[in-house]
């Protein structure tokens, strides 16, 4: 463990970075000094004090508390999003890659039609006509991302199809549901794991636009994107109630996107 | 050539058409009445028997598949049906979007070139030297920062506070384009200095360029002579996908900015629930998008001797 610590550095510095974020996100009710959806609307937009530390928004909810909530919001979205499109891609791309034939064929059509297809746009026409909440965000951000997961796993399986391990356990006998899980799974996660964590930061950028056109998650809830619409439309009025949401996001998308490249230096040091 | 180029066009024409049926099926499934939205005019009470009309002309008392055959046969006609918001014809919608969409896009193009070249050339032969690191941490933070957030905060600073920008458009103008093509710019050209950077490293490593140093050309001459014309073709592939991007994918900067482009409509048509206006623009945005792809590709068969042999072959 000190061994590791101190070949990477920058590693360890980022996960406990990484770590903090989930702190925050799991200790809210903890670390929030207020209640996030208790308003008062006679303290609306506060400015920084002593017992607001940034102030209230327009119907007199703690900002701080909100943020910290917000918190919770988007990494459980994030989470959600990144664990079922890899879920779901790396499924396809065993399935396809490992069994070949017509399946190969309809699954990786299907994969190229959503790769030859600007996802954000469909993204927003499902969740927009699906109306707008967290599932459905998550659900139309799945749809059009799984795609770029199917066909690498899909090309790692191909490559791993022909290794002698796998040919001596298909001669032995073994199940083909065994030897996915035992021989192609352990041998493509790791691309899985690096790519996924790369991901995070995007993802978390895309859940937050999706909010912010008022696709994604609906008031009250705290979520960063739709914090940071509710603030546009007082701009003039009080700026800082669109600084803050900003600023989050940008703060914990440039952890993830610190610790995800140096997860695939530490994972997979050819790539770097 | 052909040989190529037709898998492509048959590739791209399933995805047209998968996209499209997805898209219709979206909007089939969604609550709502068409008829009634299009007959709902303010105040006027409908009356059912126009309603039954109207579905009966729509043609929305047919099968569903016979639905999606009848819209998708007038689309190849040229004919997306009528906006229910507007009550105009969607193509007529699509074009006025699209053009405000297309000038954006160019201006960003133009900025993103300027900022990208020069500063991801820069870095890549000085690197690891105070320059390079100064050039990745501002690429870097470029990336993470999502740029709706930078949108605001320029509009703020430079619309409200100096009062140097028109804070919402209207219709096309010249000052209004500025501002949203910095905030596309800021997140495209931080992507794109990167990559610019890492492929001039690439180059820097092969044996032609040791060669070139070995000969004793100054390193002005091998980077301008050598290095950048063999660049240029990774780095035009990466510029379309920018391009693919900036077309469709620009709907937030759009709406914060109210530039009257595509996407801005399209987020206009879904909160409405106007489904041919979402559907036409699926479709078009789909259509353009691989268009340029294709273009991509195609003008690698012109720029790379090696595949233009092969295409004459």
């Amino acid at each position: 463990m000190r061994e590791f610590v101190k070949t990477h550095r920058l590693f360890a510095l980022y996960t406990v970075l990484v770590l903090l974020i989930i702190f925050v996100a799991l200790a809210a009710p903890m670390l929030a000094p207020q209640d996030p959806y208790s308003g008062d609307m006679k303290a609306v937009f506060l400015p920084p004090s002593a017992e607001h530390w940034l102030g209230t928004d327009k119907l007199g909810r703690d900002m701080f508390s909100r943020l910290i909530y917000g918190t919770s919001t988007s990494l459980f979205m994030t989470i959600c999003l990144v664990f079922l499109t890899a879920g779901l891609g790396a499924t396809v791309g065993i399935v396809s890659g490992y069994f070949g034939g017509k399946v190969e064929m309809v699954l990786m059509r299907f994969a190229d039609m959503m790769l030859s297809f600007p996802g954000v746009v469909l993204a927003i026409a499902i969740a927009g006509i699906m109306g707008g909440s967290i599932v459905n965000t998550i659900l139309a951000l799945v749809a059009v991302s799984w795609a770029k997961y199917a066909r690498l796993v899909r090309s790692l399986v191909i490559k791993l199809r022909s290794n002698d391990f796998i040919v001596a356990a298909q001669v032995n006998g073994t199940r083909p549901a065994m030897i996915l899980w035992r021989h192609i799974v352990p041998n493509v996660l790791p691309m899985v794991v690096i790519t996924g964590a790369m991901d995070i930061g995007t993802m978390m950028m895309e859940i937050a636009g999706l909010s912010f056109l008022g696709f994604g998650a609906q008031p009250p809830t705290p979520e960063w994107g739709l914090m940071l619409n509710e603030g546009r439309q007082y701009i003039q009025t009080a700026p800082l109630m669109m600084v803050y949401p900003g600023l989050a996001i940008f703060i914990v998308v440039s952890v993830f996107n610190l610790w995800g490249d140096a997860l695939r230096d530490v994972l997979d040091p050819r790539q770097s | 050539m052909l040989k190529k180029v037709l898998p492509r066009l048959l590739q791209m024409l399933i995805t047209v058409v998968g996209v499209s049926f997805l898209t219709f099926s979206l909007t089939y499934l969604a609550p709502g009445d068409p008829a009634m939205m299009l007959l709902e005019a303010g105040d006027t009470i409908v009356s059912q028997e126009t309603i039954d009309q109207t579905r009966k002309e729509l043609g929305l008392d047919k099968p569903f598949l016979v639905q999606y055959g009848n819209w998708a046969v007038h689309a190849l006609q040229g004919d997306m049906g009528i906006s229910y918001s507007a009550k105009k014809p969607v193509t007529e919608k699509l074009a006025e979007g699209f053009a405000g969409t297309l000038l954006l896009a160019a201006v960003t193009i133009v900025f993103i070139l300027l900022i990208s070249i020069p500063l991801g050339i820069f870095s890549a032969v000085h690197q690891n030297k105070p320059v390079d690191y100064i050039v990745r941490f501002f690429s870097f933070v470029g990336v993470s920062m999502p740029s709706f957030w930078v949108g605001l905060i320029l509009l703020y600073v430079f619309g409200l506070k100096l009062g140097l920008f028109p804070i919402a458009s209207a219709e096309i103008n010249a000052k209004g384009i500025i501002l949203p093509a910095i905030t596309l710019a800021i997140y495209q050209s931080a992507k794109y200095t990167r990559q610019v950077r890492t492929v001039i490293l690439e180059e820097l490593h092969q044996d032609y360029v040791v060669g070139a140093r070995a000969r004793g050309l100054s390193e002005q001459v091998i980077l301008w002579k050598h290095i950048l014309p063999n660049a240029v073709l990774p780095l035009i592939t990466l510029l379309g996908m920018s391009i693919g991007w900036l077309l469709g994918g620009v709907a937030v900067i759009e709406m914060v900015f109210s530039w009257p482009g595509i996407g801005n409509m399209a987020v206009r048509a879904i909160t409405m629930r106007d489904y041919p206006l979402i559907e036409g623009f699926v479709l078009w945005i789909s259509i353009v998008y691989m268009l340029i792809n294709f273009l991509v590709d195609v003008s690698y068969n012109f720029l790379d001797p090696k595949l233009r042999k092969e295409a004459q072959a």
